[in-house]
This record gives structure tokens, C-alpha cells and sequence, in this order.
């Protein structure tokens, strides 16, 4: 039902872009109106978010240590799983963000009877999300051409790169093919991993939907009704997007407003979702934190003032006892008063 | 609730309605509530104790009252639900891990299959995923734009008492183990969410007696087992003359000592059951052993801390007694003994919460002038990391032919290995000292399975549910067990002592428990020693 739910919402989007957009006037909406305000509340609303996370301080030095802590000399320090030094931090962060490492570290486990469990490497997640990942900002960098005037060489480089094979014209990109395809495994693990499906919310799966909407929509423009679209108009409302003079010339195209109009959609729900896993990656602090707790202090700003239980307390109740038992007091027993 | 028999629970774990083996529920989460019955829940705070620590400074524990969970109504204040609410709100603002875990996560289900909980029960609510989500929902429902607008289409929910009912049920079905954290792709710790979940519930008077109570033992006469100074001295004093009966060398020890070098502290389990016993011999063997100047605490004779698993507060006012003393009696530094939430505690909380250490000396090793760099501030050094360095310098004299008798394996203790990253020090003396062999890879090291019945949740009634989430750690003992003889599951934990002893006895008979520094101890040699053939080392019968 929950998958279900996403597919919809998305149609009931690409709809409301295909007649919306047809509608005399209405591209400025889309073309113009839109897009500005979907990068204002993507911006504000990231922006905000993460000024709300750093708010809260980080009370405790929260660390998980994956390996072996800095200790004596001759113990070999893992630095990169239990960092102790910034340094060691960024490289611990660096892998995890660039190569997804807790990922990699990933096993599946089996019960047998007996009952006897067993535990294996188990890579897939890692690779799909690799690829999901990768894919999507190759294509976001890729898109810099349509925003930039005069291109870079740097985009060129990379678009020829992404395009090594070439099935007709114009060149593939590997990108695409990756994005979708990430979009198909994740959402298909999502269906067929039973404790995965079971723990998907429709917030799971319409991400998913509609980023793989936005591709399909991009590679129909590029591949298949280009007839429809004028490429020309488009960088020129893109540059004129980036430089706060927007055109909208000529007919664009319906397929280019839906592409654009989902676009718009995936940023303004961006900050409020899950997609902030982008954001929150950087500042999780059992892993972007030293294991030299010990010797550094870490400061809680908000650290109450608690004493223990006081000694002086503790001897109170027990003084005969320690007395007694020959324990070192700080105070004596009061002298015993004369037996009358 | 008697102890499940071994068959049936053998058959229940691969054949029961399990999500871990292929059952899926039919319904929704959200829709399928909490029962309480006996034997799936622990013991609920007794009254008195709950009232004692609420009339402590510095702490609150209200709502003391007599009540079982069994029963509908959990006599909760009028406006239970304002009061966790509000609570939640500040929880936000005080700690930005529990922010992000509640914003961050995508549901990639990689926690989903790590929880020893899971793979026990089968349970969905004990995917770590699905337990962050039972508050995960509340929080949506509360602060967050598309909860509000969207509700359970978002995954969202009201905060109702069944929520709340739940909260007790999975809360106090994890261990706070960090193991499904070190899977996740943003490091979210479960351990923080049910740290959280329950510092809300104590506000509405939901605990359990098996961690209040030490907590209040913990608090008045300094340790957990609530052992008053004279009988303290005694356990100590009997576990003295043992040694001498043993080997001929009686330990010189000193109580509340001012003027000594070192303090000693180690989990109170220690001094007072097997087989601690005879771990807090083995520390008696090796201080001797190489003239340590120390001295042990009736007032802090406690290295653990339940407090960790109450709220930040009792945590702090349990552990401020380890400073206090080491202020009073004038040491350098502090020792710390094998344990494994107290480790947590120190290394973590400790000097943050009450720190500075400044009227204490950077730790240096008396017998090998080695500065422990790793501890310069907060000034608390690992039994551990103390007796690798001794080895490393010569310092002991070791016959290892007197552990001929054990086959060992070594249980990481989830604090240590992952909330310190003391992982290679105990195996450091391992090798020096006994035969012994590592379990599966992705059982030990910083993948280690918890025992079990960590955070307070190592009490009778609930032995279901311990020796189903000890499993995991029991699996692999077992395949040592088999494969290589192994005889005896070391580690470094005092909870760990106790409770993988009940775990190896259901699971893999034949399989004892013992702390690192009783092999130690076993395979001292030293002056003076007059000791016979001791057939099982320390744990050998002498009359």
C-alpha cells in the first residue's frame, strides 16, 4: 500500500505539471515561480535544520570505537576506526562519506536449527547504494552545463567520461543507466527484504519513486522526445535562473516542465525528510568525535551541579561499624559516657 | 518464571513466529500492542526505592507507588503525557545526537539483523531500526512539519499510553551494546535512544527494580550489593586468606588508606560471588606480586554504574564518588578493574561530568616508569592496559603450564571494545599467559555479541528472554567449544561473569567463565610462594 501510495502521489505530480504547463502563462509558474521558491525552501529549510542540530550541544563525547583505541606503544593503533586525533576524524569521516564504509562492513545471518547462526558478508546494500549515490551526483554535476555559460572544461571532461559506451546517438550515459538502476534495486530490496519491507514508511519509498521519475523524465528529454524540447530555450532560462534574469522563450516542451516541476519537488521536500541523512552524515557524533576522552576533557555546557553521596554522610551512618572493623575514619567515635 | 527448557527453546528460536527466520506479521507495527505477561518483563522499581532515590539531592524520581505491569492501568500522574512530551523537548535541546538519530535515518535496515535481542526473539520491535522508531513516531507526531500534517501516513502517531507501555517493553529489551551502531551508515547508537527512552519514563515513575535498587545500594553504602564497609573489608579479607591458603602468599591490603600511591576501584560483583571471586583474587595475586602501593574504598567500592542505565544524572552522582574518594585519601591516580559498563563510564563520562581531575598526577606506572598518555587527563587507568605494560617490560615472572588446565577464548565486552577501543590489550596478556583461541570473526573485536543481560536486565524472571538474546554469544562459544576443546570463556566484565555463566551452562555446558586477570594470576610466579599442584589455579579446592 505504502509503495503503492508513492506511485501515485508521483503520477498526481506529473500531471499536475503536463496540464498545468499547457495552460497559457502557467511556464512562468513552472519555469520561473517554481523553481525559485523550490530553492528557497530547500535552502532555508537545509539551512534551518542544521542550524537546529548545532544547537543542541554534544553533552558527551558519544564516540563508537571500531577498532583498536590509541593505548600503549606497543599496541597498534587503529586510526582510522578509533581516531584520535582531527586529523584521524576527517580521514574516519572522509571513507565513511566517500565509500559508505559502515556499509561495506555489512553481514547477513541465517538461523539453522540447532540453533546454530551464522554470519556472512553480505555487500549488496553497499553496492546499490554506491551506485544510487554516485549516479545521482555525476548527473548533478553533469547539469552544471545547462547553468553555466561558458561551459567548463571540467564538464566536458566528465560528461565524456560518464559516456564511455555509446549504443546510437547521442552517447549514453553511464549515469542514467546507474541512477535508475539504483532506484530499481533499492526499491526493489525494499520489497523483497522481508524486515526491510516491514520497516518502510511511504517516506521510504516516494523518494525513491520520484527521483526515478526525475531520470526517466531527463532521459526521455534527451533520448527519446527531443523533437519536443528546445534545447537553446532551456540553458537560456537556466542561465537566466542562476543570474536572476529568467526568460522563458519559445514552446519548451511539456516533458521538460514535468522533469523541472519534480525537480522543484524533491528539493522543497528535501529538508524535511530523510534525505537529510546527507546533512546529519557529517555531524553524527558517535563518529565524527576523538576517542582521547581520557586525556582531554570533553566540556558539557549544561553539566549540573550533583555531588555524590558525601562521605562525611557515608561515615555518619557507618562510623561504629568502621570503627570496628579497624577502617580509618576521619572522625573518632564520641568518648562513651560513664557507665552510672 | 522457571528456566525454558533447552529443547523447546531451541526449537522456538528457528521455528517460532519469527521475523528473523522468515515469519512476517500481517499487521502493521503500530497496530499490534505490548502484553505484558510474567517472565517477559523485569520487576518494576519496589517503592521504598524509588522513594529513597528520589530524596537525594540532585536527583528526581517521582511517582513512587506500588503498581505491576501486568495490570491496565499503571497508576501514571494525571499528566503523564505533558510530562514526556516536555521531557522529550529538552532531551532535544540538551543532545544533538538524539536530533540527528531521530532525523537521520532511512530505514536501510542494516541495524535490523545485528541485535542480539532480534536474532533471540524474532521480535520486529527489536530491529534496533523499529525500536528507535517507537520513539522515532512520537517525535514525528510532535516537532516535525510532515508528522503533523501527515500523520501516520508519515509515520506518525499520537503518544498514547500503549506507546508508552511499549517503550517500557523494548527499552528494557536492549542492552545499549552499540553493536547495530557500528553498522549504521550514520553511526546512529541505539544505545542513546534507549538511554533516552528511559530517562522519559523514570519521569513518570517507570523502572525496574534490578537497576534502581543497585542504584540505591550504589548510592548509600557505595556499592552495588549494598555490602557496608566492615563486610566489604570482610568479603575482601576472606578472598585474602584464600590466596595465602593457596599459594603461600598473603597479599598485604589496606582500606580507605590515605597516603597510598594508587586507588583501586572494580565492580563490587567482585569481592562478593563466583566467579568474580576469583578474579578479585587474581588482583590480590598480581598487586603483590609486583608491591603495589594501594589501597581499596569502602565509600567507592563500586566500579559499575547503573546510573548509565537511569539518566545522566544518577549516572553522575553514582560516579562522583570515585573522584571524591581519590581527593580525600590523596592517591595519584586511579586502577580501575575488569568491567564493562564502568569502562564505558570512564572513559566517556567520567571526567566530563565530574572533572576536572586536577588534584591528581598523570598515571604513571610505578614499577615501569611508563606514562600512560592515553589517560593524562582524567586520570583512571585499565587493569588491562596496566598489566599489558608489566608484561610488555618484564615485570612478571610467568609459568604457563599452571593454566594448563584451561582452553580459553575471549568474549569482548561491548563497552570496551566499542565505546573505548580496548580490544588488544587483553589479548596481549592472554597470549603471555594461558592457550587460548579467538570465536568467529564477526562475533568478537568490535562485532562482539553482548551477553545478553547487560544494562540491569541480568535478573531471574526474565531468564526467556536472556538466554534467547544471549544466543548469539553462546553460538559462538559453542563452535569453540566443539571445534577446539575451549573450556573457558575469559573476559574483562564483571556482568559478563555472572551472566555468560548462566548463558554457558544452558547453552554450552562444560564452559566456565573467568576474568582475564585470574589467568593471570594462575600462571604468577612469585617470591615467597609456597603453592602445590593447583589443578584448577585459584578455583582449586584447598582444605
Amino acid at each position: 500500500m505504502k509503495y503503492a501510495f508513492s506511485f501515485l502521489a508521483v503520477i498526481a505530480l506529473i500531471l499536475i505539471a503536463w496540464l498545468g504547463s499547457q495552460i497559457p502563462g502557467m511556464p512562468y509558474l513552472f519555469g520561473i515561480a517554481l523553481p525559485y521558491l523550490a530553492m528557497m525552501i530547500f535552502l532555508g529549510g537545509f539551512v534551518y535544520k542544521v542550524v537546529q542540530w548545532g544547537k543542541s550541544p554534544v553533552p558527551f563525547s558519544i564516540q563508537t570505537t571500531c577498532g583498536q583505541g590509541k593505548s600503549l606503544d606497543f599496541i597498534k593503533h587503529n586510526r582510522l576506526e578509533a581516531p584520535d586525533t582531527t586529523a584521524e576524524v576527517a580521514a574516519r569521516m572522509f571513507l565513511e562519506i566517500v565509500t559508505f564504509r559502515s556499509l561495506f562492513r555489512n553481514t547477513k545471518s541465517e538461523i539453522y536449527d540447532g540453533p546454530k547462526i551464522t554470519y556472512e558478508s553480505s555487500k549488496w546494500l553497499w553496492l546499490f547504494a554506491l551506485i544510487f549515490h554516485y549516479s545521482f551526483l555525476l548527473i548533478v554535476i553533469r547539469h552544471m552545463r545547462l547553468f553555466l555559460d561558458p561551459v567548463p572544461a571540467w564538464i566536458g571532461w566528465l560528461e565524456f567520461g560518464d559516456g564511455l559506451f555509446q549504443v546510437g546517438a547521442p552517447t549514453w550515459y553511464m549515469t542514467d543507466i546507474g541512477l535508475l538502476a539504483g532506484c530499481v534495486l533499492l526499491f526493489g530490496r525494499r520489497l523483497i527484504t522481508r524486515h526491510v519491507r516491514f520497516i518502510s514508511l511511504v517516506n521510504d519509498y516516494f523518494p525513491l519513486v520520484l527521483i526515478f521519475s526525475i531520470a526517466a523524465t531527463g532521459i526521455l528529454m534527451r533520448y527519446f522526445l527531443r523533437t519536443d524540447i528546445d534545447i537553446v530555450n532551456i540553458k537560456q532560462l537556466a542561465v537566466g535562473l542562476v543570474t536572476f534574469s529568467p526568460v522563458i522563450g519559445t514552446d519548451i516542451g511539456a516533458i521538460f516542465y514535468i522533469h523541472l516541476f519534480l525537480v522543484c519537488v524533491l528539493l522543497a521536500y528535501f529538508p524535511f525528510s530523510k534525505l537529510m541523512h546527507f546533512a546529519g552524515v557529517f555531524m553524527s557524533p558517535t563518529r565524527n568525535m576523538k576517542n582521547n576522552t581520557r586525556a582531554v576533557r570533553h566540556i558539557n555546557p549544561w553539566n549540573p551541579v550533583i555531588v555524590p553521596h558525601s562521605y562525611s554522610g557515608y561515615e555518619d551512618e557507618f562510623r561504629e561499624f568502621m570503627v570496628d572493623a579497624g577502617i580509618p575514619v576521619e572522625k573518632e567515635l564520641p568518648p562513651k559516657e560513664d557507665e552510672e | 518464571m522457571s528456566v525454558p527448557k533447552l529443547e523447546q527453546l531451541s526449537q522456538s528460536v528457528v521455528q517460532g513466529p519469527s521475523l528473523a527466520t522468515g515469519a512476517i506479521p500481517t499487521r502493521d507495527w503500530m497496530d499490534i500492542p505490548v502484553k505484558f505477561k510474567s517472565g517477559n518483563y523485569a520487576y518494576v522499581a519496589k517503592k521504598d526505592k524509588v522513594e529513597y532515590l528520589n530524596s537525594q539531592s540532585g536527583l528526581s524520581f517521582p511517582n513512587a507507588r506500588e503498581w505491576s505491569p501486568e495490570e491496565d492501568d499503571w497508576k501514571l500522574p494525571d499528566d503523564w503525557k505533558d510530562i514526556i512530551l516536555k521531557g522529550l523537548a529538552e532531551r532535544l535541546e540538551k543532545f544533538r545526537s538524539l536530533k540527528i538519530f531521530m532525523d537521520c535515518c532511512v530505514r536501510c535496515g542494516a541495524c535490523a539483523d545485528k541485535c542480539h535481542f532480534f536474532l533471540g526473539t524474532g521480535d520486529p520491535k527489536n530491529m534496533p531500526v523499529l525500536r528507535a522508531e517507537l520513539l522515532r513516531s512520537v517525535y514525528r507526531n510532535e516537532f516535525t512539519l510532515g508528522g503533523r500534517i501527515l500523520g501516520r501516513m508519515a509515520g506518525a502517531r499520537e503518544m498514547t499510553v500503549g506507546v508508552l507501555k511499549e517503550w517500557f517493553m523494548y527499552s528494557y529489551q536492549c542492552t545499549e551494546c552499540r553493536r547495530c551502531s557500528i553498522f549504521c551508515p550514520y553511526g546512529i547508537d541505539t544505545a542513546e535512544v534507549t538511554m533516552m527512552i528511559r530517562e522519559l519514563l523514570h519521569l513518570v515513575g517507570i523502572g525496574i527494580n534490578w537497576v534502581l535498587e543497585p542504584v540505591s545500594n550504589s548510592n548509600r553504602t557505595g556499592n552495588h550489593m549494598g555490602l557496608q564497609p566492615h563486610t566489604f573489608k570482610d568479603n575482601v579479607e576472606f578472598l585474602v586468606e584464600d590466596v595465602e591458603s593457596l599459594t603461600g602468599v598473603k597479599p598485604n591490603i589496606s582500606f580507605n588508606r590515605k597516603g597510598a600511591e594508587i586507588l583501586f576501584i572494580t565492580p563490587s560483583a567482585d569481592v562478593f560471588a563466583e566467579p568474580g571471586l576469583y578474579t578479585a583474587m587474581g588482583y590480590l595475586l598480581l598487586f603483590e606480586a609486583i608491591g603495589l602501593d594501594y589501597t581499596w574504598s569502602t565509600y567507592a567500592s563500586e566500579g559499575g554504574n547503573f546510573g548509565l542505565f537511569t539518566n545522566n544524572e544518577t549516572m553522575k552522582k553514582l560516579n562522583a564518588k570515585m573522584y571524591a574518594e581519590a581527593e580525600r585519601l590523596g592517591v595519584k591516580y586511579i586502577l580501575g578493574g575488569e568491567c564493562g559498563h564502568m569502562w564505558r563510564v570512564v572513559h566517556q563520562y567520567m571526567e566530563t561530568m565530574n572533572g576536572p581531575a586536577d588534584f591528581l598526577e598523570k598515571p604513571v606506572s610505578p614499577i615501569t616508569g611508563t606514562v600512560f598518555e592515553n589517560a593524562a587527563s582524567s586520570k583512571m587507568v585499565h587493569i588491562s592496559e596496566f598489566t599489558a605494560d608489566l608484561i610488555k617490560h618484564g615485570k612478571l615472572k610467568f609459568d604457563k603450564s599452571r593454566n594448563s588446565h584451561v582452553k580459553a577464548t575471549f568474549h569482548d565486552s561491548c563497552n570496551p571494545a566499542r565505546a573505548m577501543g580496548l580490544i588488544e590489550e587483553p589479548r596481549y596478556i592472554l597470549d603471555h599467559v594461558v592457550d587460548w583461541v579467538e570465536m568467529p570473526e564477526n562475533t568478537i573485536r568490535e562485532q562482539t555479541f553482548c551477553c545478553g543481560s547487560g544494562t540491569g536486565l541480568n535478573t531471574d524472571e526474565i531468564m526467556d528472554l536472556r538466554m534467547r538474546a544471549g544466543l548469539p554469544r553462546a553460538n559462538a562459544v559453542k563452535y569453540v567449544h566443539e571445534k577446539h576443546g575451549v573450556n573457558m570463556l575469559s573476559c574483562v566484565c564483571a556482568i559478563d561473569r555472572a551472566t555468560l555463566t548462566s548463558l554457558n551452562d544452558y547453552w554450552t555446558p562444560g564452559v566456565g567463565v573467568c576474568g582475564v586477570t585470574e589467568l593471570v594470576a594462575n600462571a604468577i610466579v612469585q617470591e615467597g610462594e609456597t603453592r602445590g599442584e593447583l589443578e584448577e589455579g585459584l578455583r582449586t579446592m584447598v582444605f
